[in-house]
């Protein structure tokens, strides 16, 4: 949803000179000086090397099998022995939340990936040919966007099935326009410029001009948009779950696991909802807040 | 609904004060006559025959339409009230005959029944409102054949009182079908006022008016929300509601209606989740009542390679944690449907199998079967269900793959769901669950265990048990040939197992601040018993 | 102005491609969902026959390029078709219902813009303090969570636990006669029937749901206003003003606030139409009889014209939503719209 709205800042912008490969010799002490400089940045940093940490190492260091069900245990409130408390089948929720983190990491990173590509490839293409192309491209994200998006996410996996791949599949599908908006906007401004008739001159071809000395322009406001998509592609997930278009059982993910917890609320278990709720709370916020750090650091211009 | 803001306040008058929970408003101020009861699923239709009426709408047809025949009651074992299979009693039939072959029916209808617009109930209305529900296609045609009520030539109109119907061949299975949801009496008068030709019918006008002589009527309908059911103080069908007034509310999440009714701002909430039946149970009423005639089963598809083997079916029969998905998965509401004596002595149905937890005889016999090293399926749940399936499906991945079988569970949503399983039955491995209307061992195996028929979703054909369900299915039950053939069936189908009983479910009501709360078969609230009490 | 009203007619022929590709798609994804409806509807015991007759009924049977006929002939009549499992038709349904979903977003939008836009307003002008730090945190947090989380949390809490709030059981109570429908709106509708009772009855339902979605819209409203605030205020005639000795409050206000507004009132569009179909998961857990659940609902019952006629109602909102905004810009900016789109 934040996606929607960060584009016009981005594109609001004034345009700003090419810095084909600029940022390498200071790169290190900018971003050191960003993260000095905006504390809150420098935690979203931390709390993503955390999750990162999680989704790497955490299925070989949780205390249970998080597939492991055992009927005499279940619905236990948080102990020592289970720190998160236990679900309807006695399965460690601690052990589940951690072991979710792998999925959903990929899950959102693998849309914003699919929709970051396909969505600059459509962009670039419609922003630097114009034209007819432009006007048919154009057209056909109109389509995509006049859909209610979620309702279209829910259409996609309902129409294919419910599997990891689809909802990959539907969040990238409905988050395609934005990227394309932005890239063919950034595009379209510099197609003219000076520097991109220069490198045309110099030889190079529409395809190299078009990679190396415009696009790179774009990555500083598709940087936000991508961190505010991973946060909310996990929603997206969570959504689709709630509404029982989530992942397979019994494959722990903390969208599927706030859905079936928020039901046992009212009845007094809410560590089932609650802790997967915060994980899931906590990588949406990390990625959110990570998405002005991000601009800072890629952004030349926030240089002083 | 042509029912006005102003037309409602002059009938509810002084009620709408005393409605409840009025906060402004001390309670005890007015006497409460209005009951409010949560269902989780939506009203559609008014009319119980149009196509694409869904369950939740039959209470319309059961507490607003009288059917000539009704279903008396009885107290079970556990002190809950219940429907009474073996006692029909008249609802706007006052007496009636059945020929010396059994072929002809006499019903003389209740000569001071009259319509919510005052007109009498003719045996005309009967003979219209027959015709139509064996015309219009779809479950309410499907549901009177089962009873023998195929053609409208059956049914005649003797004279005003007196209704007749012939049947192509006696059935045990006739009288009662005349008593479930579907044959309601209808004014045909006022209906075929609203009938056009293409509509003959009035499917359109039913579909939102209830012209009907039941003991309430519909006050108001928002579509989505809510019905508004007042009670109709002419109705002769039996004795007179407790209650004016009731106010049916849908709402969909089921935490949502726990909160309601936990804090006494409902005074019923209609079938809740097993998991807030148990734990309610110590603070409120909750009825749970095992549901007749009723199984949630494991299917083996036996069109599927590894399921077609005996061995591979008994092998999954005996993995099957029971314990533990009653537990986890029912919270022990309704019946344990496993561990049995293994010799069948009773046409009782459902009875508990012969099968049992037992890991080391399923390994055996896997080792026995064609698939000694195990084999690797899909298990399918439906989404609409998988309160229950969801907890059961996990359960049985786990126990299978101790014994080598590998499962992956698949969730299928709603409207694919009666598609894949039930009507191409391609689902190898799946959970499904029939319940019989008509509380007959042999009208559960006509549906569930027959060759091609619909819930028989395992593809199972037994020569012999396709015999004995076509010679019992309309048989009486007095027949000495009767038990000894449904004993057999039993025996086969415990032996061969395409469906493995797991246990009986129950349905699940919570009352607070009323009560009077009868089970009945068709699984709806039956409003008519229903009275409110202090507090 | 004969340019501006040639633009508007290029806008709206713009979105008549629009409007066609979302029929078509419609049709096909509704057509590729699993399921078949002609089962679904026939109920609970049906028999091959009786699916078969479902299926002739609901005009399945014939050849897909026939149906999309049949159904593009019905759109040009106005006709959305018919919802087979409510049994009426889909535009009476959807204008019952959409008021229910407008009223909701609106007064969560007004909610979260009273919030949000003071939030961000003190945010840039504290930029890079601890107070601007804190903003961030906050807003960010309410678009953190799922909707029907939050949904469900508060109303254990202000329901459940304390009583505060009124039973989560749609619009009004059942102690409050639905208003005389004039709009739709129950809060305006009772405000012109004059009934302050069932005024305050709706608005008691509002508040859960509303704050609900408010906090989820909190961050894309205040991160706006920060932002454009800020480049207001490092705008020329804002740097003048000040240089001119005009107070710093004034400044703020007159100057910098209303130029800023402009790009707040188009993501207020944005959000508007994004929330409108993201409010599914609230109407699910606060049983809103809003469009939401209904295309809910019938996606799942695979209720083709349903979906079809939620999924057009919406399109054409979106459509219609752009171009006031367009038309707003155009109006208010006078260097817009002379062929930069």
């Amino acid at each position: 949803m934040a996606t929607v709205l960060d584009a016009p800042t981005a594109s609001a912008q004034p345009p700003k000179m090419a810095q084909p490969a600029a940022v390498k010799s200071g790169a290190l002490a900018h971003t050191l000086y960003v993260l000095r400089e905006n504390p809150v940045t420098a935690l979203s940093f931390g709390m993503f090397a955390f999750f990162i940490a999680s989704a790497v190492i955490g299925p070989y260091v949780v205390p249970y099998d998080p597939l492991a069900t055992n009927s005499a245990m279940s619905l236990k409130p948080p102990s020592l022995a289970h720190w998160f408390g236990t679900d309807n089948l006695g399965r460690d929720v601690f052990s589940r939340v951690i072991v979710a983190t792998r999925l959903d990491l990929i899950i959102s990173v693998a849309a914003v990936a699919l929709s970051f590509v396909i969505g600059s490839f459509i962009g670039a293409i419609s922003g630097y040919r114009g034209g007819w192309l432009d006007t048919v491209m154009n057209r056909g994200l109109d389509i995509i966007m006049a859909f209610p998006l979620f309702v279209l996410a829910m259409g996609i996996v309902a129409a294919l099935g419910n599997s990891v791949a689809n909802i990959i599949y539907a969040t990238a599908i409905i988050n395609i326009p934005f990227y394309a908006r932005l890239v063919r906007a950034e595009v379209n401004i510099r197609r003219e410029a000076g520097f991109t008739q220069a490198a045309k001159i110099a030889g190079n071809s529409d395809a190299r001009v078009l990679a190396f000395h415009i696009f790179p322009n774009a990555l500083p406001p598709m940087m936000v948009q991508v961190s505010l998509n991973l946060g909310w592609a996990i929603l997206n997930a969570a959504g689709l779950s709630f509404i029982g278009l989530g992942v397979r059982p019994p494959t722990p993910e903390w969208g599927i696991m706030v859905a079936e917890g928020a039901n046992y609320i009212v009845s007094g278990e809410w560590w089932l909802a609650v802790f997967p709720g915060l994980w899931l709370m906590l990588a949406v916020f990390t990625f959110n807040l990570m998405g002005d750090g991000l601009r800072d650091i890629v952004d030349p211009r926030r240089r002083t | 609904m042509s029912f006005s803001r102003r037309d409602f306040l002059k009938t509810s008058g002084v009620l709408l004060g005393a409605l409840p929970f009025a906060r402004a408003i001390p309670a005890s101020a007015a006497p409460r006559d209005t009951m409010v009861a949560v269902i989780s699923q939506t009203i559609n239709s008014l009319d119980l025959h149009r196509v694409g009426t869904n369950r939740a709408s039959y209470q319309i047809a059961v507490n607003c339409y009288d059917r000539l025949l009704t279903f008396g009651s009885k107290t079970l074992p556990s002190g809950e009230l219940s429907y009474d299979y073996n006692k029909l009693e008249p609802e706007l039939a006052e007496s009636w005959t059945v020929s010396e072959d059994g072929k002809v029916l006499t019903f003389k209808l209740k000569k001071n029944a009259v319509f919510f617009d005052g007109t009498p109930v003719t045996a005309h209305d009967v003979k219209w409102s027959f015709d139509r529900s064996v015309s219009v296609g779809g479950f309410p045609t499907t549901q009177m054949k089962a009873g023998g009520f195929e053609r409208p030539d059956q049914f005649k109109a003797l004279d005003d009182e007196t209704f007749q119907i012939t049947l192509d061949r006696p059935s045990k299975l006739a009288l009662p079908d005349l008593a479930v949801p579907v044959p309601f009496v209808i004014n045909s008068k006022l209906a075929k006022q609203h009938a056009t030709a293409e509509d003959p019918w009035a499917t359109e006008y039913l579909h939102k008016n209830t012209i009907g002589s039941g003991a309430y009527k519909v006050a108001r309908w928002d579509n989505g929300q809510q019905v508004v059911l007042e009670r109709n103080d002419k109705w002769v069908g039996g004795p007179l509601p407790a209650v004016r007034r009731v106010i049916v509310r849908e709402v969909p999440s089921a935490a949502t209606s726990r909160a309601l009714i936990e804090r006494g701002d409902v005074q019923v909430a209609f079938e809740i989740p097993d998991k807030d039946a148990a734990e309610l149970a110590s603070k409120l009423k909750v009825y749970s009542t095992p549901i007749e005639n009723c199984l949630h089963v494991l299917c083996l598809n036996t069109k599927f390679e590894p399921f077609r083997d005996d061995n591979v079916r008994k092998a999954v029969a005996y993995a099957v944690p029971y314990e533990a998905i009653f537990k986890t998965a029912a919270f022990e509401r309704g019946a344990p449907m496993w561990g049995g004596t293994g010799t069948v002595d009773s046409i009782a149905w459902p009875q508990k199998s012969p099968y049992d937890t037992n890991l080391e005889k399923a390994k055996e016999l896997l080792a026995k079967s064609g698939f000694p090293n195990g084999f690797e399926t899909t298990l399918s749940i439906a989404t609409d269900l998988s309160a229950w399936m969801e907890p059961t499906a996990l359960l049985i991945q786990e126990a299978l793959a101790k014994i080598g079988i590998k499962t992956t569970i698949e969730k299928i949503p709603g409207a694919n769901w009666r598609t894949a399983s039930l009507v191409e039955k391609r689902l190898p491995l799946h959970l499904e669950n029939f319940g019989g209307w008509l509380n007959t061992p042999d009208y559960y195996f006509f549906w569930a265990y027959q060759a091609g028929h619909l819930f028989n979703s395992s593809n199972y054909d037994n020569p012999e048990v396709n015999k004995l369900v076509d010679e019992t299915l309309h048989m009486s039950m007095d027949d000495p040939e009767y038990a000894p053939k449904i004993r057999r069936v039993i025996e086969i189908i415990f032996n061969e197992i395409p469906r493995i009983p797991l246990w009986q479910p129950a349905l699940n009501v919570a009352l607070n601040g009323a009560e009077g709360y009868e089970f009945w078969f068709h699984r709806q609230l039956d409003l008519r018993t229903m009275k409110l009490t202090e507090g | 102005m004969a340019g501006r009203s040639a633009a508007i007619i290029g806008r709206i022929a713009q979105a008549v491609p629009v409007i066609i590709g979302v029929v078509v798609i419609s049709f096909i994804l509704t057509r590729a969902l699993p399921g078949d409806p002609a089962v679904q509807f026939a109920g609970l015991a049906a028999t091959p026959e009786s699916i078969e007759q479902v299926r002739v009924k609901l005009g399945l049977d014939k050849p897909m390029p026939e149906q999309f006929l049949i159904y593009v002939g019905q759109l040009a009549h106005g006709d959305l078709g018919q919802s087979i499992a409510t049994g009426r038709p889909v535009a009476e349904e959807l204008a019952s219902r959409l008021p229910a979903s407008l009223e909701l977003t609106l007064v969560a939008l007004v909610l979260s813009c009273i919030i949000a836009i003071p939030l961000g307003v003190l945010a840039a002008t504290r930029q890079g303090t601890w107070v601007d730090q804190l903003c961030r945190i906050l807003v960010t947090a309410g678009v953190s969570l799922p909707t029907f989380f939050t949904g469900l949390v508060l109303i254990y809490v202000f329901y459940y636990l304390l009583g505060w709030a009124p039973s989560p059981l749609g619009r009004l109570d059942f102690v409050f006669i639905e208003p005389d429908r004039v709009t739709g709106f129950y809060l305006i509708d009772a405000a012109l029937a004059g009934d302050w009772e069932t005024w305050t009855g709706a608005l008691k339902q509002l508040i859960l749901p509303a704050i609900t979605l408010a906090l989820f819209t909190l961050a894309p409203i205040a991160r706006m206003t920060r932002a454009s605030m800020l480049s207001a205020l490092s705008a020329d005639y804002v740097r003048t003003a000040k240089a001119a000795g005009l107070g710093s409050r004034q400044v703020l206000f007159t100057y910098a606030f209303r130029n800023a507004l402009l790009p707040v009132v188009t993501t207020l569009g944005m959000v508007f139409s994004f929330v409108l179909g993201a409010n599914v998961l609230v109407e699910k857990v606060f049983a809103w009889p809003g469009i939401g659940s209904y295309a809910v609902e019938a996606l799942v019952a695979s209720d083709y014209a349903a979906v079809q006629g939620f999924v057009l109602t919406m399109a054409l909102l979106f459509v219609v939503l752009n171009l006031i905004i367009d038309l707003a810009y155009s109006t208010i900016d006078p260097r817009f719209g002379t062929g930069a789109r």
